[in-house]
């Protein structure tokens, strides 16, 4: 063991080689490494637009607050939800969130038992966003639910009534899938934060600083045991992560594919769950990091290559989406089932018609840019198709689960769902909590992993300067 | 009171009150100086009664008093913790009264009127407390089921907006006072002989409330007594004294005909027998059975209506006409039968195949045919379908013409109108009834009615009319008073109360002994009285019938008088009191009569009473409000309902508001366009628009009676229909009105069901093998099962109301309907089929299936919804954290879910409503359906008491047993003697969505009509 991990150690880094695109612009060593990335958080004033920016998203969070709370004192109603629509931005919005989170542990996890070196300074921020977008993802399931203060029913509480959860509800199955996620999303992004943490305690200059990331660093002195005991640490969490990428989006495509509503009912929903989710995950980090980098002049380190790299998961996955639907189409047709049929007819012309075609120019057709390197190393280019592929995931929801479920089998109970304003205020809570929390990470925690970073450094620049 | 002095500028005039106080002789007591001087200051004070700004509180919260009360309502509320609770003795009963056991209901015959008819019922009451209208099996109009009025009333019962005291001038007065008035009425009237003295009432059938009314009358010879009913049998009357000379009450026996041509009548919706024919029509639908040996024979339904009903949506043949071309109609039947002599049958293009047709049939089936025209059909309808039963034989056979079950009154309301217009009228005695809202636009009675001098109303709500009245008597509800009335055959009706008056109302025939001198006697002893002296005084004399014919010989012989009183009071009627069937003669003249024809004119409105509301009286109901309308599905509101030409004609789509015109009277109302209604003639329902209707009723859809005249009550032509551009919101629970090709209901007619009995499962995909490793569940004891009749169904709601009832299902107002949140736990759904303008009409109950496979309990996360081991699949309230799932995954959408909290937990009336077996339910947990499982676990311990299986027929859902066309049937499908196991085995059975492998356990026997071939191939 220890024997492979030298080995890994000294494994000259891929992307090194390729030297018209690097994975870190010539001229840094080392310590211009540290310097730079701690930098932005011990030393560089706080800019100005991180106070505008949190200050916004802080407000916006407030309005979750209130939302929420509004909906627990008078209840779901508030929600534009009803009878057949059960489901509504609740859970289009839980979908999309978890979908989100998924390329954070993709990047850190499968990326890295692939050896993709590439991850290195993106796979922090990945990583916190996964971890963000959970937490977002998980205020639903419990507040959508009738009464949420007994939402802790769902999980396996002993109790005086001798209840247990009905095990074979797919909503049971989504607890565990996601609170499983949950933790080890944390744990992995703790513990690779660990080397950092250390770098930041010992650098720091204020008392406060020295601290809280002496508390956080737990003692770590980098000495080999120190570091052989992380790397495995973080291959076996690695290892733990990696099925979990594909297990919580196929878990939470069960709550569709195990019901029995044509538009749900289909054996391609977990692959195709799982492909849309990375699809979503990796816009977002696009979504994400190119300001980032522009912003805290990081382009020497999230280079071009990264971003180029990126679209082109997002164009592999968006073609893994695109086939997805044309299968549900074809199954909807070679099935001969009328309320398959019917599904996608009704998607095509009904009342919701024009948001399937959106979800068809968001998901399939603007992708296709992206078969080009022109528009792939175009940041401005690669930021607007992120930006559709976000919205065209979220209309994917939003045609899966409203749009499924208004006209079902009886067309006497068929009927329409819009959004109300509380539906709109807690998604954009969500979304406020979400970026409060990325500025509060940006702001406290290093965003790039710094002795990651370190490892990319051709070894002739790494060595310190005399 | 302020304790403030009266502010006065003006000296006192102290010697003149010297001389006033003089000049008193008795005690008199005076509060200050001002008060004996009479000042103006102090009048005006009086006039006050309460201090200056009090009026506001009476007046809707303005922004500041919101401000002020917000503040003392925080400022007071740590003031409760200082009160103690007053303490509440509870006693039991020393001595219980007879069969009274807690927790086991007790059930009691009574009646519940509605337009002076009555169905007899059964009413359950828990502890005191009537929670559910049930039919008496043994009254001849309800045979145990009942319509939804009948059902509803009982929310009307606890209506918390029920006029609650006796009003003097707005304020609330006493019973004691308003005898203490009616004295001093009776010594005015008495000396004049009740001149200008008019009493104006509802449709009265009561035989005691009618003799009480005669010896009043009787006492005041110059007093008049109206009668005036919003939903009048004026014409089905004047049609008989057409067709016969005299006025006659056409009773129909419907199970003795094999060809039914209804003008227009709404048989099995409204008007008294509805329900009663509703059962005799659907005994002769049940073709097949249990044993295929049956004859599969039907009868057949021909409809000619302007506006789609229940009775034309299962209808064999329906063809969709203007009242006036139905005229025409009838005419040319006549004609081409030669019912009447010297008619000439005008042509009629539309309907020319059809006159053919039915005219065929009738004469195919002489004596077993029948012709029933509508109650809003015109009296020469009525009279040709008189004559056209007449000629065929059906007179006796299914028609008998009984003597009027309703007194004529002397007046009508346009001569009382004209009469208090003039000035004749000095007092004006409105017992029930609401006049001021639902009289025609033309009498102008909100204004005549304040020439009147003394008005005295009384009602069950503090409404339109006891607005204006000088003195309002709430009135008992017919569940709080004694009382007798008839039912559509005669059958006398005893109504009994089962509690004593919420409110200590009072009963019409209390108003009119405190006018007749017998101040405080009650209901109950009036119409005991009355019928000790019918037994006892067989012979004595009476207009209105002899003491024999109201079955006192078949009674008297075997009982005394209090036993006879008290069978009848038990049985809830008086058996074999029905009317005899009259022996009639057409009249010589009928053809020369009959000789004009009206003139037609495009856009007929025609007024019809709504299947919710009526007349307007159900209008502060909010079961009724919130159940959707049978056809149109609309909810808390009325529509202008047109047809699909009609509306491109004057480009309207439903919703867009419309202004009617007539005769310079003008009413706003939406539009609704309804597949099947005639093309030239628009529907519009009464009952809405109230003002002061109460909490439910005001400001809910447009009231009628705006454009209603005296001279065309239900039918007006040449209405102007201006478009305004307008929108409103129609709540209508089902957008989607066709089938999508799908085999949900499915129908053959007569001919092919012989050919095929089991076309009904045809095409059917269910699956056949279990699909599962599992080996199956054998259900050991009672599995539990339900067959739906769709042959037999009209579509009439009973059932949703029946178990609205029974399951304390809540109202949720109409911003919740919609967005789709009714909660009824079964819904018919109606499907239109076949062309837009006269499409077949099909209804078809929805409640949950039971499904052997649901799909509702694999998904609930926290096992809230569960199989039993007798096949329900119940719900667990307590258990359930609302995750909407289940309802999510149900096929058939029947899960209901609490989106807020519905139910009314703060109105104190409304708690004993409730029934105590079935849990009220809280926000946030799913419900429906659970085959009313408290009524299963009652059979269920009597059962286990006795030792012994439930037998079949114990068990009696709610909808089951209000259905009046005996759709449903319910048991145990292990036991294969039973109903249900022998409905289920019949050919026609099949399951909804069985290709789903959902296992219903709910099915339904598909649908057979009896088309004419020769209409069908036209």
């Amino acid at each position: 063991m220890p024997e492979e991990m030298d080995k890994e150690l000294e494994r000259p880094a891929v992307a090194i080689e390729d030297a018209e695109h690097p994975l870190i612009e010539p001229g840094h060593s080392y310590s211009t490494v540290t310097d730079h990335i701690s930098a932005i958080v011990l030393t560089r004033k706080t800019p100005r637009w991180w106070w505008i920016g949190f200050g916004i998203s802080f407000i916006v969070l407030n309005i979750l607050l209130f939302s929420l709370g509004a909906l627990v004192i008078k209840g779901i109603g508030l929600w534009g939800i009803n009878q057949p629509v059960g489901w509504g931005l609740d859970i289009i919005n839980f979908v999309w969130w978890i979908g989100i989170g998924h390329a954070g542990t993709l990047i850190s996890a499968i990326l890295l038992l692939l050896r993709q070196d590439w991850r290195t300074s993106i796979n922090r921020f990945a990583e916190a966003m996964t971890l963000f977008a959970v937490a977002c993802a998980g205020i639903y399931p419990i507040f959508h639910t009738g009464r949420p203060w007994l939402a802790y029913w769902m999980f396996p509480v002993p109790n005086t009534m001798g209840v247990w959860p009905q095990v074979r509800s797919p909503l049971i199955w989504d607890v565990f899938a996601i609170s499983t996620y949950a933790t080890v999303s944390a744990l992995f992004w703790y513990v690779g934060l660990i080397p950092d943490l250390a770098t930041l305690r010992d650098r720091a200059r204020v008392k406060g600083a020295k601290i809280f990331y002496g508390i956080l660093a737990m003692g770590w002195r980098g000495s080999a045991r120190h570091w052989a005991r992380y790397e495995t640490a973080s291959l076996l969490l690695a290892g733990l992560a990696t099925p979990l990428v594909i297990s919580v989006h196929t878990v939470v495509s069960f709550d569709f594919a195990a019901g029995i509503i044509p538009g749900w009912h289909a054996t391609i929903f977990p692959p195709y769950f799982v492909a849309g989710a990375i699809f979503a995950g990796f816009a977002m980090v696009l979504v994400l990091s190119i300001p980032l980098r522009a912003a805290y002049k990081l382009e020497d380190f999230i280079t071009m290559r990264h971003l180029d790299n990126m679209a082109k998961v997002m164009l592999a996955t968006g073609l893994i989406v695109a086939y997805g639907y044309m299968m549900e189409t074809f199954m909807a047709w070679y099935s001969g089932n009328e309320y398959e049929m019917y599904m996608m007819t009704n998607r095509l012309v009904g009342p919701y018609k024009y948001f399937y075609y959106a979800l068809l120019f968001c998901n399939v057709a603007a992708p296709q840019v992206l078969w080009f390197a022109k528009f792939r190393r175009n940041v401005r280019t690669l930021f607007t198709v992120a930006i559709i592929v976000s919205i065209g995931m979220w209309l994917e929801r939003f045609i899966i689960i409203p749009v499924s479920l208004h006209r079902d089998f009886l067309p006497a109970s068929w009927g329409m769902y819009w959004p109300t304003v509380f539906d709109w205020s807690t998604f954009a809570g969500t979304l406020g909590l979400f970026f409060a929390l990325m500025f509060l990470f940006l702001r406290v925690l290093p965003m790039i992993s710094i002795f990651e970073m370190r490892t990319m450094v051709p070894p002739a620049e790494g060595r310190p300067r005399k | 009171m302020s304790s403030q002095p009266i502010q006065s500028n003006a000296p006192l005039d102290l010697d003149a009150i010297r001389t006033q106080l003089s000049s008193v002789q008795g005690p008199q007591f005076w509060r200050s100086l001002e008060e004996v001087a009479r000042t103006p200051e102090f009048q005006a004070y009086l006039d006050h009664e309460f201090t200056p700004g009090t009026s506001d509180w009476t007046d809707p919260v303005s922004r500041r008093r919101l401000v002020e009360l917000l503040g003392a309502t925080l400022g007071l509320a740590g003031l409760t913790a200082c009160t103690k609770q007053p303490p509440e003795a509870i006693v039991p009963y020393v001595k219980a009264p007879e069969e009274f056991i807690p927790g086991k209901p007790l059930y009691y015959a009574t009646a519940i009127p509605v337009s002076g008819y009555s169905d007899g019922v059964l009413v359950e009451s828990h502890m005191g407390r009537p929670t559910k209208v049930e039919g008496n099996p043994e009254h001849p109009a309800s045979l145990g089921s009942t319509d939804v009025f009948r059902q509803a009333s009982i929310l009307t019962l606890y209506d918390p907006d029920r006029s609650q005291a006796v009003a003097r001038e707005g304020r609330i007065s006493s019973w004691v006072h308003f005898l203490a008035t009616a004295a001093a009425l009776r010594e005015t009237l008495l000396s004049n002989r009740g001149a200008g003295f008019r009493i104006l009432t509802e449709t009265i059938t009561s035989p005691s409330l009618l003799a009480a009314l005669r010896a009043l009358l009787a006492e005041l010879p110059e007093a008049k007594w109206c009668q005036f009913e919003p939903v009048s049998r004026q014409n089905v009357h004047d049609g008989t004294r057409l067709a016969f000379g005299e006025v006659l009450h056409p009773v129909y026996h419907v199970d003795k005909a094999e060809v039914i041509v209804s003008l227009d009548a709404d048989l099995f919706g409204s008007g008294p027998g509805a329900v009663r024919y509703s059962r005799d029509f659907a005994a002769r639908r049940k073709v097949g059975g249990a044993s295929e040996s049956q004859p599969k024979a039907m009868n057949r339904l021909y409809v000619v209506e302007p506006c789609p009903s229940i009775t034309g949506g299962i209808a064999d043949h329906r063809l969709a006409l203007p009242v006036s071309e139905i005229e025409k109609f009838a005419r040319a039947l006549a004609a081409e039968l030669g019912a009447v002599s010297g008619l000439s049958a005008p042509a009629s293009s539309q309907a020319h195949a059809w006159v053919k047709a039915v005219a065929s049939d009738l004469l195919r089936h002489k004596g077993a045919g029948l012709v029933a025209a509508g109650a809003q059909q015109s009296a020469t309808v009525h009279a040709l379908a008189h004559a056209i039963n007449t000629a065929l034989g059906n007179n006796g056979a299914t028609v008998s013409y009984l003597d009027p079950i309703e007194t004529a009154s002397p007046q009508s309301l346009p001569e009382l109108a004209r009469e208090m217009e003039s000035g004749k009228v000095s007092t004006l005695l409105m017992l029930g009834g609401n006049p001021l809202y639902s009289s025609p636009a033309d009498l102008n009675f909100a204004e005549v009615l304040r020439k009147v001098k003394l008005r005295i109303h009384l009602g069950e709500y503090d409404d339109e009319t006891s607005a204006v009245c000088h003195w309002h008597i709430n009135e008992a509800h017919p569940l709080e008073s004694w009382g007798d009335t008839r039912a559509y055959d005669g059958t006398i009706t005893v109504q009994q109360p089962l509690i004593d008056p919420l409110y200590n109302g009072r009963a019409a025939i209390e108003v009119i002994s405190a006018l007749a001198g017998r101040p405080g006697v009650s209901s109950h002893d009036l119409v005991k009285e009355f019928w000790r002296a019918r037994y006892k005084d067989a012979s004595a004399p009476d207009s209105f019938r002899s003491a024999k014919d109201l079955g006192a010989d078949s009674v008297l012989p075997q009982f005394t008088l209090d036993e006879a009183w008290q069978k009848q009071v038990h049985d809830g009627f008086i058996p074999a009191s029905a009317g005899a069937g009259k022996r009639v003669t057409l009249a010589r003249d009928l053809g020369a009569v009959l000789a004009s024809a009206a003139a037609a004119s495009i856009f007929e409105l025609n007024f019809r009473p709504d299947p919710s509301a009526y007349d307007g009286r159900f209008a502060n109901n909010a079961w009724l409000q919130e159940l959707p309308r049978p056809i149109t599905k609309i909810t808390w509101d009325n529509a202008v309902l047109l047809s699909p030409a009609a509306a491109q004609k004057l480009n309207l789509v439903t919703g867009e508001v419309v202004e009617l015109r007539h005769s310079g009277r003008v009413l706003r109302a939406p539009v609704c366009i309804v597949p099947g209604h005639a093309d030239a003639s628009l529907t519009l329902h009464l009952g809405y628009g109230r003002w002061r209707g109460g909490r439910i009723a005001n400001n809910v859809g447009s009231n009628a009676n705006r454009l209603r005249t005296s001279s065309q009550l239900w039918s007006m032509s040449g209405v102007e229909v201006v478009k305004t551009g307008g929108k409103h919101l129609l709540a209508i629970t089902q957008e989607h009105n066709s089938m999508e090709g799908r085999n949900l209901i499915r129908s053959a007619t007569l001919a092919e069901y012989i050919k095929k009995p089991d076309f009904a499962q045809e095409g059917e995909h269910a699956v056949k093998n279990p699909l599962s490793l599992f080996p199956e569940y054998k259900y050991e004891g009672y599995s539990w099962g339900m067959a739906i009749d769709l042959n037999a169904c009209t579509g009439c709601n009973a059932c949703t109301i029946a178990c609205q009832a029974e399951n304390n299902i809540a109202v949720v107002g109409k911003s919740e309907v919609l967005r789709g949140r009714e909660m009824h736990w079964i819904r018919l759904d109606r499907y239109f089929e076949g062309s837009l303008d006269n499409p077949t009409i099909h209804h078809q109950p929805v409640a949950c299936m039971q499904c052997d496979n649901a799909p509702c309990e694999v998904v609930c996360p926290v096992a809230a919804t569960s199989h039993s081991s007798e096949g329900l699949n119940q719900m667990t309230y307590n258990r359930c954290v609302g995750t909407r799932y289940c309802a999510n995954n149900c096929p058939y959408k029947v899960r209901r879910f609490n989106f807020f909290l519905y139910g009314d937990w703060e109105s104190k009336s409304l708690h004993g409503l409730r029934n105590p077996d079935v849990t009220v339910r809280s926000r946030g947990v799913m419900e429906k359906c659970t085959y009313c499982v408290q009524r299963i676990n009652l059979a269920r311990i009597e059962a286990e008491k006795e030792d012994r299986r439930i037998a079949d027929g114990e068990v009696v859902s709610a909808c089951q047993a209000v259905c009046p066309a005996q759709a449903i049937s319910f048991g145990d499908l292990n036991d294969p003697k039973s109903r249900v196991s022998k409905v289920k085995a019949d050919s026609r059975n099949y399951g909804l969505l069985t290709d789903l492998n959902t296992r219903p356990r709910t099915t339904y026997l598909a649908r057979v009509r009896n088309p004419n071939l020769e209409l069908e191939k036209a």
